[in-house]
C-alpha cells in the first residue's frame, strides 16, 4: 500500500540510484519510492534534481506548505493520464453555462449536505435545509456561491455550540487566522486540498478546469471545488474530536498580536490524525466493498468523469452515517 | 486521409483483447481512460513476462502490435505469454489479430501463432483461417462503431470484481 510521507523537519531530499532518502540533522531515513503516494513537506525542504527526475518518473506530487502551515504550491509532475476526449468534454462543461451552473450546484450541494450532517451528530438545529433550496433559483456563479456563503455562515455560527468555551469564534478569519478554531479550519483545508489534488493528479481530469471556482482563481481549482464537499468530512469533525478529547490545547498555537497558528507540536499531532482518516475505511454502499477516506475522493473523480463523458449525472458523495 | 481500412486497423492487440471481454472497458481504454497503472494483476501479468521466457526480445511493430516473442523456425511464429486460460478467446483473437496485421501491412504469409502458458506448462497453437479472417473484419467494424458512439453501459458480470475499472464502472 503506498502512503502518504509528511515532512516534519528541516532537512533534504536526496536520491541514491533508485531510492529516495530524507536526510536531516537526526541522519538519513530511506523512503522506498514504491511506497510513496505524495510527500507533504511541512519543514524547510532541499532536493537534488535527481530526486525530482525519480519523483517525477513513477507520478509521485509533493505539496509545499512554509513556515506558518499555509499551501505554498505542489511539485505536479508531468501528466501521464491524459484523455483528449475528456479534456474537451471537461472544458465545454465550463464553456456551457447550463452545463457549468448544474456541476456548481451538485458542489454546494454535497458540501451542505455534509455540513448538516457534521452539526446532526451533535443534535443541532440549523438553517441548511431552509437555505439549500434557493440553489434552485439561481442562475448565475454569484448567487450559487452565495447561497453557498449563508449556508457556511450559519455552520459556523453552530460550530460554537460544539467547541469549548475558550475555542469559540466569532467568524472565518483567514489570512492571518485571528484565533484557534480559524487556524485550525486554514490548516486542515489547505491539507485536503493538497489530498484532493493528489487524487486528481492520479486520473484523467485536468486540475485547471473548475466550475464552482473560477479556473483563474488557483492554479488547481478543480481541487478547490472538490475539496468544497470533504472539508465538514476531514476537517471539522477531527477539529472537533481534537479539541473536545483534549488532544489539543492552547498550548498548541503560537500566538501573536493579531495571528494564531499551530506550533510544531500541534501541526504534528493534527496531521497524524488527519492521516489516520485519510486510512480509515467505510463500507462502500455501492460498491459493496471497503473504501478508505481518501478514496472517497478519488471515487468522487470518476463520479466526475463519468459525468462529463455522459455516462452518469453526477450526484455528490453525502455521508450516510 | 487515412482510407478506411488503414483506419481499421489503427487497432491495438489491447483492445481486440478488451473487445472480447467488456465493451465499456473498451470504450474508455480507447478514449485513455486508463486504469491498468494500478491494477495488481496487469503488474502480475507484467512481472509473468519479464521472469518467463527472459532471453527472449520483444517486439512492437508500427507502434501497434506487440508481439512477447517470435521464432523463425520454417515459418514465423509468434509467440504470447499469458497467465490463465480464463481468456481464452480474446487471447486467441488478440493473436489472430496480430496474424492477420503482419499478413495485411507487411505481407507475410506462413504465420503461425502460439500462446504459451508458462504457469501451468501448455501451449496451443492457432491458425489463421479464411473464416477467421473474416471474423476478425468484422470485429475490427464492430470495434469502429463502438467507439464512435457513447460509453456503453457497464453490464454486471463475475469478472467485474477482479477488473481496474470496477470502481470506476460501479460507483
Amino acid at each position: 500500500m503506498k502512503k502518504n510521507y509528511y515532512l516534519m523537519s528541516d532537512g533534504m531530499l536526496k536520491r541514491r540510484e533508485n531510492t529516495v532518502y530524507f536526510v536531516n540533522k537526526d541522519g538519513k531515513k530511506p523512503i522506498p519510492i514504491n511506497k510513496i503516494y505524495s510527500i507533504y513537506a511541512y519543514g524547510s525542504l532541499t532536493f537534488s534534481s535527481q530526486a525530482i527526475h525519480l519523483l517525477a518518473k513513477e507520478g509521485i506530487p509533493v505539496h509545499f506548505f512554509n513556515y506558518y502551515g499555509y499551501y505554498d504550491g505542489s511539485f505536479y509532475p508531468r501528466e501521464k493520464l491524459l484523455s483528449g476526449d475528456l479534456i474537451i468534454n471537461q472544458a465545454e462543461h465550463y464553456l456551457d453555462h447550463e452545463k457549468r451552473i448544474f456541476i456548481a450546484k451538485k458542489f454546494v450541494e454535497g458540501a451542505a449536505k455534509n455540513m448538516e450532517k457534521v452539526l446532526k451528530y451533535y443534535h443541532l438545529e440549523n438553517q441548511i435545509s431552509t437555505i439549500l433550496p434557493e440553489l434552485d433559483g439561481c442562475n448565475i456563479i454569484t448567487e450559487v456561491m452565495n447561497v453557498e456563503g449563508r449556508i457556511r455562515a450559519d455552520y459556523y455560527r453552530k460550530m460554537n455550540e460544539i467547541l469549548p468555551e475558550n475555542f469559540n469564534f466569532d467568524k472565518r478569519v483567514k489570512r492571518p487566522p485571528e484565533n484557534m478554531i480559524n487556524a485550525l479550519i486554514s490548516f486542515g483545508n489547505s491539507m485536503v486540498y493538497s489530498t484532493v489534488l493528489s487524487e486528481i493528479y492520479n486520473t484523467q481530469l485536468n486540475p485547471t478546469i473548475s466550475y464552482l471556482h473560477e479556473p483563474s482563481e488557483r492554479r488547481f481549482s478543480l481541487a478547490l471545488d472538490l475539496s468544497e464537499i470533504f472539508k465538514p468530512i476531514l476537517v471539522d469533525r477531527l477539529i472537533f474530536y481534537l479539541v473536545n478529547k483534549r488532544m489539543l490545547s492552547e498550548d498548541d498555537f503560537e500566538k501573536d498580536l493579531n495571528y494564531c497558528l499551530l506550533n510544531d507540536r500541534g501541526r504534528k499531532i493534527f496531521i497524524k490524525e488527519y492521516d489516520e482518516r485519510l486510512k480509515k475505511t467505510i463500507k462502500h454502499r455501492e460498491l459493496n466493498r471497503k473504501v478508505s477516506y481518501k478514496r472517497l475522493i478519488r471515487l468522487e473523480s470518476y463520479k466526475l468523469i463519468k459525468h462529463l463523458l455522459g455516462s452518469k449525472e453526477y450526484k455528490p458523495f453525502v455521508m450516510w452515517w | 486521409m487515412l482510407s478506411d481500412s488503414e483506419k481499421n486497423l489503427r487497432i491495438i492487440g489491447t483492445q481486440i483483447h478488451y473487445y472480447f471481454i467488456c465493451k465499456t472497458k473498451l470504450w474508455l481504454f480507447s478514449h485513455h481512460i486508463q486504469m491498468e497503472q494500478e491494477s495488481d494483476l496487469v503488474s502480475l501479468g507484467k512481472l509473468l513476462h519479464e521472469k518467463s521466457y527472459k532471453e527472449e526480445k520483444e517486439y512492437t511493430i508500427d507502434n501497434l502490435i506487440s508481439i512477447d516473442f517470435i521464432k523463425k523456425q520454417g515459418c514465423l511464429e509468434l509467440h504470447e505469454v499469458k497467465k490463465s486460460r480464463k481468456m481464452k478467446k480474446s487471447h486467441e483473437y488478440q493473436l489472430l489479430y496480430y496474424m492477420y496485421y503482419l499478413k495485411q501491412k507487411k505481407g507475410i504469409e506462413n504465420i503461425k501463432g502460439v500462446i504459451n502458458y508458462p504457469k501451468i506448462r501448455k501451449k496451443i497453437t492457432i491458425d489463421l483461417d479464411e473464416s477467421k479472417e473474416k471474423e476478425l473484419m468484422d470485429v475490427i467494424a464492430d470495434i469502429g462503431n463502438i467507439l464512435d458512439m457513447d460509453t456503453p453501459k457497464p453490464q454486471r458480470m463475475k469478472i467485474c470484481r477482479k477488473c481496474a475499472y470496477f470502481e470506476f464502472c460501479w460507483v
